[in-house]
């Protein structure tokens, strides 16, 4: 489980997150929803580390990653994966090679080991005998995919994706959305999504935080957030006539 | 201010460079891959320019002192002193920065922009350790390498030049490298690579490190990395000159 206590964000004088507080529990896909410049991919950089946080505690099962130094970070990094927006491989490694770079890191496997346990995350993402390729030759989805087997490759605990589908089709986004989904379930994991694509939401959205201007505003699942009667969610819902025709029909 | 600021920065960023690595196995396939890189890329660049720096060097120094009451060997002197102390370690190693510097800002940086960097620290890996430590490793071993075969090269080139000119013999030229030839001065050319070598590779990765922005800023970087030890190298030519001559 992981937990956000009372945390505060500042760059200089601006305050973009402002007393969040949220827990996330494990095999459940969560959502922190938002629309652009609202502080969600802050809190989420402030999560995993990247940015300090100002004050408040972020808590990965009880252990307040918060106080912790760069060192001390590594066994809960260990347990952390991230599937960032433009997935973030590196350029000059094949795919194989960027999924079992955090095994040459941080593991004794043998090299028929890690071979496997590569070709075994990229059968689960569907990319099969893609191995030898470079991120250069690939699709923005298959990009995508990569980046989710290269975060699930050392069995992680957490595991953070910011915005999955930006960039993608709607059929290939949902693919993603399903696999991250069906990922969360299988290996029981703490899944956190920041996302703005309202298709997301109503397909995975198990628990969702929303954020606005650096608040957090409401938090539920897919299935009540329509019936919301918070107004700034509303005004993020239904900005797309499509979201407004579902919730008549409904 | 803005100075001591950066400054501090650097030097904050070159100790963490020089943290314990996470696994050396890793680090030493890194190490060799740029080595790679950096020496046999340059290579190329380095034997031509280190040719043409001793057949230049050869001609001016025909033009400007010869006359009767000097003898011709000094051509040959000059040109090994003008290549093993100045042309060979500081106009390559100029050279060099434009290569290896810009590349090694611009990779840095594209990696910082396009969240490759970030990618490293979840993963719990000292991104400073892991991407710029080979690089400097490299450079500090592969330019006096370079340097080595630069000087050779010059000094070859200035006998090229000379005898296909007609403006000495051979044995003039041989006579002249021989003459008064002081073995420290190559020591010091060497060691001014291994400086510039340092040098270009830390001030230009620490400008690829801390890039903010798009591709805009990534080229930005790499000419501030590129400036930046282009002037430090032409400072502490002078200091090493200043100390050791």
């Amino acid at each position: 489980m992981i937990e956000v206590k009372d945390v505060f964000k500042s760059f200089g004088q601006k305050e973009v997150l402002k007393n969040i507080s949220a827990s996330f529990s494990p095999g459940t896909t969560n959502l922190i929803i938002g629309a652009s410049g609202s502080g969600k991919t802050t809190l989420l950089k402030c999560m995993v580390g990247l940015y300090e946080v100002t004050s408040g505690e972020v808590l990965y099962d009880q252990r307040d990653f918060t106080r912790l130094d760069f060192k001390e970070r590594v066994p809960i990094r260990k347990e952390i994966g991230m599937l960032f927006q433009g997935a973030a491989l590196f350029d000059s490694m094949t795919v194989e090679d960027n999924i079992i770079f955090p095994l040459n890191m941080f593991t004794e496997l043998s090299h028929a080991e890690k071979h496997d346990r590569a070709s075994f995350v990229l059968e689960r993402v569907n990319l099969a005998g893609t191995n030898k390729l470079y991120p250069a030759e690939l699709s923005g989805g298959m990009k995508k995919r990569v980046g989710i087997a290269r975060a699930i490759a050392m069995k992680p605990k957490y595991l953070f994706c910011d915005e999955p589908n930006s960039g993608l089709d709607p059929k290939t986004s949902i693919v993603i959305d399903r696999l991250i989904h069906e990922l969360t379930n299988e290996l029981n994991i703490t899944t956190i999504v920041v996302t703005h694509d309202m298709n997301s939401v109503m397909e995975i959205g198990e628990n969702i935080v929303f954020i606005h201007e650096g608040e957090k505003w409401w938090e539920g699942n897919n299935k009540d957030i329509l019936d919301s009667e918070n107004k700034e969610l509303d005004e993020f819902i239904f900005a797309s006539k499509f979201m407004t025709a579902l919730k008549r029909k409904k | 201010m803005n100075f001591i600021e950066q400054f501090g920065k650097y030097i904050l960023l070159i100790i963490s460079v020089f943290s314990k690595p996470e696994k050396r196995k890793v680090y030493f396939k890194e190490i060799s891959r740029e080595m790679v890189s950096v020496g046999i890329g340059s290579l190329g660049i380095v034997c031509i320019i280190s040719v043409f720096f001793g057949m230049v060097s050869a001609v001016q120094t025909a033009a400007q002192l010869l006359n009767s009451f000097i003898p011709k060997t000094v051509i040959g002197s000059i040109t090994r002193d003008t290549s093993i102390l100045e042309f060979c370690p500081t106009v390559t190693c100029l050279v060099l920065a434009g290569r290896v510097g810009s590349s090694i800002s611009s990779e840095i940086g594209t990696m910082r922009i396009t969240e490759q960097i970030d990618a490293l620290e979840i993963m719990g890996i000292n991104s400073r350790g892991y991407l710029i430590l080979p690089k400097i490793v490299a450079c500090v071993t592969m330019f006096p390498l370079l340097i080595c075969i630069s000087m050779v090269l010059a000094i070859g080139g200035g006998l090229l030049a000379g005898v296909l000119s007609h403006l000495l013999t051979q044995q003039e030229y041989i006579q002249g490298i021989t003459n008064g030839f002081i073995p420290r001065y190559v020591f010091i050319g060497l060691g001014k690579a291994f400086v510039y070598g340092f040098i270009i590779s830390s001030v230009c990765a620490f400008q690829g490190f801390y890039t903010r922005g798009g591709s805009l800023e990534v080229g930005q970087a790499s000419t501030r990395g590129l400036v930046y030890s282009c002037i430090a190298i032409l400072f502490f030519d002078y200091v090493i000159a200043q100390l050791f001559l």
